[in-house]
């Protein structure tokens, strides 16, 4: 039995890499995903435009802006010069936030009153808005702070928070991204290698092949199953080492672990490829099932917005999403070094899913037969 | 050149060939209202809740009204741990995306001026987004307590800097108002070029091509009996999903509609144009659909600007992403959605989306071929 | 003579990645009023040679002329010249007839009222006026191909292009297709019909015999079969094994080529070759010789210089299969409904030892449902299919082990070598080690594989295809062996060769059990079984069934004759009832 099955996994293997194209299309995705999303992939603000509507004239402001013209998140300052180019501004987005400084603001910085800002920003992009805000804030905090410590000693203000960012310090989005590359990667090509070969191999008529020899349903699919997971395993480990060796992200965890959960993971959606593959008649319906089950299960993994900003229903059905487990995973070892139970609580959801998409699998495996 | 009646006949042929596909229906009309849905309320970047863990470790009047105060935010959602073990355990698991710490001496800290605060702030940093609000919201708490606690005490406010922020078209700040036009991008992008992408190449597998071929059929006709009918689906798909956008998710749309006519039917035309040149060169199936992956549907979700920063990105990446047409029809939607019809934005992304439509599409009669090599 | 309405002048064409070249100075003509065979076995060129007339591919080097036009420069006046179909029929799988017609229609400019009074026509014409509104895709086989041929005809084409209309279709659909295209040529219409078929050839006015991109012959085909004359013999009364009587008749040098008909061997001498010796044959003392009548396929195969031989390599290299006595195969009340639809409703039959039995039926009979169910790819509604005296279903693995399945499409995967798939199918049959290396070593001989051993299957010509997937079938010596119409669209030279192998493995004791409507292959059944709507109308032996029909109008029926007179009979029948 073992050897029949070794030899369906050298078949699948070798339809896989012989000829040049469809070696390309398990090349390419990683990547082409692995130098683009690194760098694209990111919700940093950087390199944006801040615009000063500046009605004051006095030394206070110009110091404020003088502070804000070096600050790291702005590249790019321009003056505007009345309320219709603060229009123009923000409606040609040709600058994310405008800082107005009201005709008093000098007058009450030293008559010690408190001086009004006002932060207009795009809300087109109000995210970006947000982070830009906050380091406005952060500017204008400083200011304060370096400009009155007179003021500092008279009254107990205390306006400096200084917060660590645990397992990223300096919170790096590449070190967000790159585990859940692998998590991705992974997820395309056992899908991919599972519903699309099964979908070509009925068009072809080698399933019917397969069917009259002596193997059983159960050994087919362990013979489609394993060449997935070897494929995945191959690119996830690319990733891994790209992460570590190019992008310099810190591996903490352990291997093992990671590895052990990765076995799980592709065989949960291994299962998902032969549901998908036993439903399709074709390679084209194979191929737009595998793309509406992957879109929603990408984005709700939690690796483009955070799962506990969903609503509740939502996080109910991502627990069968065996994606959101497996990034939770990668990231933990990758990040977080973390511990056994942490890993128990995500592999188990996983090993639940395998079992019932692979359950459901076979018996409509065994269905069709009939 | 194009005979009205031939071209009405296939236009007709593809629209059965359309509504029969059971997997084109999920592409063209269930995957839309799912993904919808998905970046309305599934995706969600605002952090409007961020759960935080607090470790009270003074027990002393102002540690205790600091931590009231911080429980009442409505952007945290707190949760109180016993030990910084327990907090820092619940922020390795997920459970928290940050803590903080109010130690032992806050009272006595309190007393001391220094410009830094009393406080132990850690945040989850393998979540950096939410890290940065993390940060920006124990800010404003703390600040804001500070406030409070001088009015209290009859003290006159300290004099400082107080910056009113304003969110222009989305004053709530809503993620959702700027993803669900993003979205919808997305989608177009899915019926523009991944369905057209299978559309010639599956004519020339099943070998109905060969008989077209043989018919007095032109190569203009050819080609716009592909484009027509997709062009069509494409536009009440884009209806369809606004319609849903505004009535039923409440997004605000301050453009008019014959601009968002203009403008999607410009993007289809890109979209169609490079979905049928990958079609029409690749001849197979699994390829062109693997092509249409790469080419069209990636650099949507990645390069447009819709998720990700653009201005964030290294140049060279910068620089691709002005190839995208994804990217112009993602500014022209978000604009048009809540800005309204500003044409200095709206004209340049239309002359870009017109380019690559007549870019694409040129190159696709030139790929037509009408003989079988 | 009219005049001709295509006329080719040393037309060649080359493909850019091929060896060879696709057609080499090919000269011909085609006349209006008759229909033009185009004949020769697979490769031969007969696709490229329609696609260039239909305008569709450029020639390398020569000139056609189609009506005085030229097919690339006049294109679009040529359009409105022809009528083409091609292989795969060209429709739209997932429209209804209805709406592929009115496609055809406004494609060609066919309206008004006479669109109206064409639609009419066509549809009494290809009796498919009730069918207007399926798919396409539902219809049978015979009722595609008439629905591609009147999309074909619409708007008044002057030439009229199949391409292996035939193909998969049986008998009485390629007879009805033969009737209606002969009216349309009666109309002075020029028709080319390419086909493998070779008693179709045998009907057509003119024939252009082509091979490896040369023609042959052009001519009528009478004129090619007259030199066949007092060639070609029967042996009559034979004792003893008719299998091995053929083979032995191979051996002879006279002998050019001989096939099995019923209990009878039909033998072609070489010219000017006596007729050997039936002592010598072994024919047994009752054996005669008896004149027969030349066939198109007789010079087909002479002009291609002969049939491969009698004695199978394979066949000599397998061990035999021990007679466990009895039945090997047998179905039970067997029975398999899809929805209200009886696909096949208690077949009953049993298949010995040694014995070749044919499932033979019109397409949609229910002989693929029957097959399907013998070999464990369907589960029945009703009733048993056994196989060695153990259920498929039960002892899956037990029975597959000992069972070669070939299929009716090239089924084999497609973008492997020839060596990877020999070693995977000899692999999940579990030959492993040694035994997996001399079992793949010794099809790469008989089969003669060696140079092809690095090419991917889907690249290998259709005989090398069909050599490949007996390989698969039989590396794991078999003791039944399930053949889904292992031949269809393959040229005689090769369907000889094939059958070569099956007789001889047949004398070792494996047991054969195949579906076809090809009237050749049915002749070398023991037994048969005729299916036709779900059920079994007649079985017996190939000469027993043809007896059924004999009668005063036909003294001699062939087995077409039979098929034919059989299921009509059966329709009327089932009419009445």
């Amino acid at each position: 039995m073992l050897f029949r099955i070794r030899t369906l996994i050298i078949k699948e293997l070798q339809a896989l890499f012989r000829d040049r194209q469809s070696r390309a299309i398990l090349i390419m995705p990683v990547i082409l995903q692995l130098s683009l999303f690194p760098f694209a992939a990111t919700l940093e603000v950087r390199n944006n435009t801040l615009a000063v509507f500046n009605e004051d004239n006095g030394r206070e402001a110009v110091e404020l802006i003088q502070r804000l013209a070096r600050a790291q998140a702005f590249t790019e300052l321009i003056n505007v010069h009345s309320e219709a180019d603060v229009r123009r501004v923000l409606d040609r987005q040709e600058a994310l936030i405008v800082l107005r400084l009201p005709p008093d603001f000098s007058r009450d910085r030293v008559a010690g009153r408190t001086a009004n800002l006002q932060a207009l920003m795009d809300g087109r992009r109000s995210n970006s808005g947000q982070i830009a805000l906050a380091y406005v804030q952060q500017i204008l905090n400083q200011y304060e702070a370096d400009s009155r410590p007179e003021a500092a000693a008279s009254a107990p203000a205390q306006p400096k928070l200084v917060v660590r960012h645990w397992f990223n310090p300096n919170l790096e989005y590449r070190w967000h991204i790159l585990p859940s590359l692998v998590a991705i990667i992974t997820t395309l090509s056992s899908l991919i290698v599972t519903a699309l070969s099964v979908a070509r191999e009925r068009e072809q008529g080698t399933f019917d092949q397969l069917l009259v020899s002596p193997l059983t349903p159960g050994m087919i699919m362990v013979g489609k199953t394993i060449p997935a997971m070897l494929v995945a395993l191959g690119q996830g480990t690319i990733i891994l080492l790209a992460a570590v060796f190019v992008y310099q992200v810190p591996l903490t965890g352990s291997l093992l672990m990671l590895y052990g959960s990765m076995v799980f993971y592709i065989l949960s959606l291994a299962g998902f490829g032969l549901l998908i593959s036993s439903v399709c008649a074709t390679q084209q319906q194979a191929f737009l099932g595998v793309f509406s089950f992957v879109m929603p299960a990408i984005l709700l993994s939690g690796f483009s917005a955070p799962l506990e900003n969903m609503p509740r229903w939502l996080q109910f059905l991502d627990w069968a999403n065996p994606l959101t487990h497996f990034v939770i995973i990668v990231k933990g070892v990758f990040l977080k070094n973390i511990g056994l139970a942490a890993w128990w609580a995500h592999l188990w959801p996983m090993l639940v899913i395998a079992t019932v998409t692979l359950g459901l699998a076979d018996w409509m495996f065994r269905k069709r037969l009939g | 050149m194009v005979s009205w009646r031939r071209l009405r006949a296939l236009c007709r042929k593809e629209t059965w060939q359309i509504l029969r596909d059971p997997s084109s229906n999920l592409i063209a009309f269930v995957l839309p209202v799912i993904m919808l849905f998905i970046f309305g309320y599934g995706i969600n970047l605002d952090s409007s809740a961020v759960r935080l863990g607090l470790v009270l470790e003074d027990h002393g009047p102002e540690a205790v009204h600091f931590a009231e105060s911080l429980t009442r935010s409505p952007y945290l959602r707190v949760r109180p741990a016993a030990t910084q073990a327990d907090a820092a355990a619940d922020l390795t698991a997920g459970r928290t995306r940050g803590f903080v710490v109010v130690p032992g001496d806050f009272g006595e800290r309190l007393q001391r001026p220094t410009d830094e605060a009393p406080l132990l702030v850690v945040s989850d940093g393998a979540e950096p987004n939410t890290a940065n609000f993390v940060q920006a919201y124990v800010s404003g708490a703390w600040g804001g307590w500070q406030l409070q606690r001088a009015a209290e005490r009859g003290e006159p406010p300290p004099a400082g800097l107080n910056l009113d922020a304003r969110f222009w078209y989305n004053p709530s700040a809503t993620s959702r108002n700027y993803l669900v036009p993003g979205a919808i991008t997305i989608i177009m992008t899915v019926i523009g070029a991944l369905l057209t992408s299978l559309v010639v190449a599956r004519e020339w597998e099943r070998g109905t091509m060969e008989a077209l071929l043989a018919s007095p059929v032109t190569r203009a006709e050819l080609l716009l009996s592909k484009v027509l009918p997709y062009y069509a689906l494409g536009i009440v798909s884009l209806f369809l999903c606004v319609g849903v956008a505004v009535v039923v998710m409440r997004v605000p749309f301050r453009g008019s509609w014959w601009v968002l006519w203009g403008i999607g039917s410009l993007f289809l035309a890109s979209s169609l144009g490079l979905g049928l040149l990958i079609s029409t060169t690749l001849r197979n199936q699994f390829n062109a659909a693997q092509a249409a992956l790469n080419a069209a549907f990636l650099p949507a979700l990645m390069l447009s600007g819709f998720l990700y920063e653009i201005r964030s990105m290294p140049p060279v990446i910068r620089a691709v992403t002005m190839l995208v047409p994804a990217r112009y029809f993602v500014t022209a939607m978000q604009t048009v959605f809540q800005a309204g019809d500003v044409w200095p934005v709206l004209i340049p992304s239309a002359l870009f989306l017109g380019a690559a439509g007549v870019f694409f599409l040129g190159l696709t009669a030139r790929k037509t071929r009408r003989r079988l090599e | 003579m009219s005049e001709p309405l295509v006329i080719l002048e040393a037309v060649r064409k080359e493909f850019p990645k091929a060896r060879q070249s696709a057609l080499e100075g090919l000269s011909a003509v085609v006349r209006p009023g008759c229909i033009t065979g185009l004949v020769g076995p697979d490769g031969a060129g007969k696709t490229t040679l329609m696609r260039l007339m239909a305008g569709l591919l450029v020639p390398t080097s020569g000139t056609i002329r189609v009506g005085g036009l030229d097919p690339i420069q006049d294109a679009e006046k040529l359009r409105e010249l022809i009528g083409y179909m091609p292989q795969k029929f060209g429709l739209y799988e997932d429209l209804s007839v209805q709406e592929n017609l009115d496609l055809h229609a406004d494609l060609r400019g066919v309206v008004g009222a006479e669109r109206t009074e064409v639609f009419g026509r066509l549809l009494a014409f290809t009796d498919l006026a009730r069918f207007t509104d399926r798919l396409a895709g539902k219809l049978s086989g015979g009722m595609k191909q008439k629905l591609g041929l009147a999309c074909a005809l619409l708007g008044h084409p002057r030439l009229l292009l199949l391409d292996e209309p035939g193909v998969g279709v049986d008998p009485i659909s390629r007879r009805e297709l033969w009737k209606m295209v002969h009216e349309l040529v009666g109309q002075g219409m020029a028709v080319v019909w390419s086909t493998a078929y070779l008693d179709e050839a045998e009907l057509c006015a003119e024939v252009l015999l082509m091979n490896e991109g040369k023609l042959l012959f052009a001519g009528q085909p009478g004129e090619l079969t007259g030199r066949m004359k007092e060639r070609t013999w029967q042996i009559r009364g034979a004792a003893g094994n008719r299998r091995q009587l053929l083979a032995r008749a191979l051996r002879r040098p006279e002998v050019m080529d001989g096939v099995i008909q019923g209990h009878t061997v039909r033998v072609v001498l070489r010219a000017g070759a006596e007729r050997p010796d039936l002592g010598e044959l072994e024919a047994g003392p009752g054996a005669e010789w008896t004149a027969v009548a030349p066939r198109f396929e007789d010079a087909f195969i002479e002009a291609l210089g002969g049939g491969p031989g009698g004695d199978s390599v394979l066949a000599q290299r397998m061990r035999p299969v021990t007679n466990e006595g009895g039945v090997v195969v047998a179905a039970a009340g067997l029975t398999k409904r899809f929805g209200t639809f009886t696909a096949a409703d208690n077949v009953n039959f049993a298949v010995k030892h040694g014995e070749i039995f044919g499932l033979l039926g019109p397409n949609g009979a229910g002989k693929s449902t029957t097959f399907r169910m013998m070999c464990g790819l369907l589960t029945p509604s009703a009733g048993t299919a056994h196989v060695l005296g153990m259920d498929l279903h039960e002892t899956a693995g037990l029975a597959r082990q000992r069972l070669g399945y070939m299929a009716q499409k090239f089924s084999l995967y497609g973008n492997l070598s020839v060596r990877q798939n020999l070693r995977f199918f000899s692999g999940v049959y579990g030959l492993s080690g040694e035994r997996q290396q001399a079992a793949v070593a010794e099809m790469v001989e008989v089969f003669h594989l060696e140079p092809l051993l690095d090419t991917s299957a889907e690249a290998l010509p259709l005989g090398f295809k069909q050599r490949l997937a007996l390989a698969c079938a039989v590396m794991h010596e078999p003791a039944i062996l399930f053949l889904d119409e292992p031949t269809s669209g393959v040229d005689p030279v090769t369907r000889r060769e094939f059958w070569t192998h099956i007789n001889g493995v047949v004398e070792r004791g494996v047991t054969v059990m195949v579906t076809t409507h090809f009237m050749d292959e049915a002749e070398y059944c023991d037994r048969i079984a005729l299916v036709f709507r779900g059920g079994i109308i007649a079985a017996g032996t190939p000469d027993e069934l043809k007896a059924l029909v004999a009668g005063p109008a036909n003294a001699n029926p062939t087995m077409e004759d039979a098929f034919i007179a059989l299921v009509q009979q059966h329709s009327t029948d089932g009419g009445a009832a």
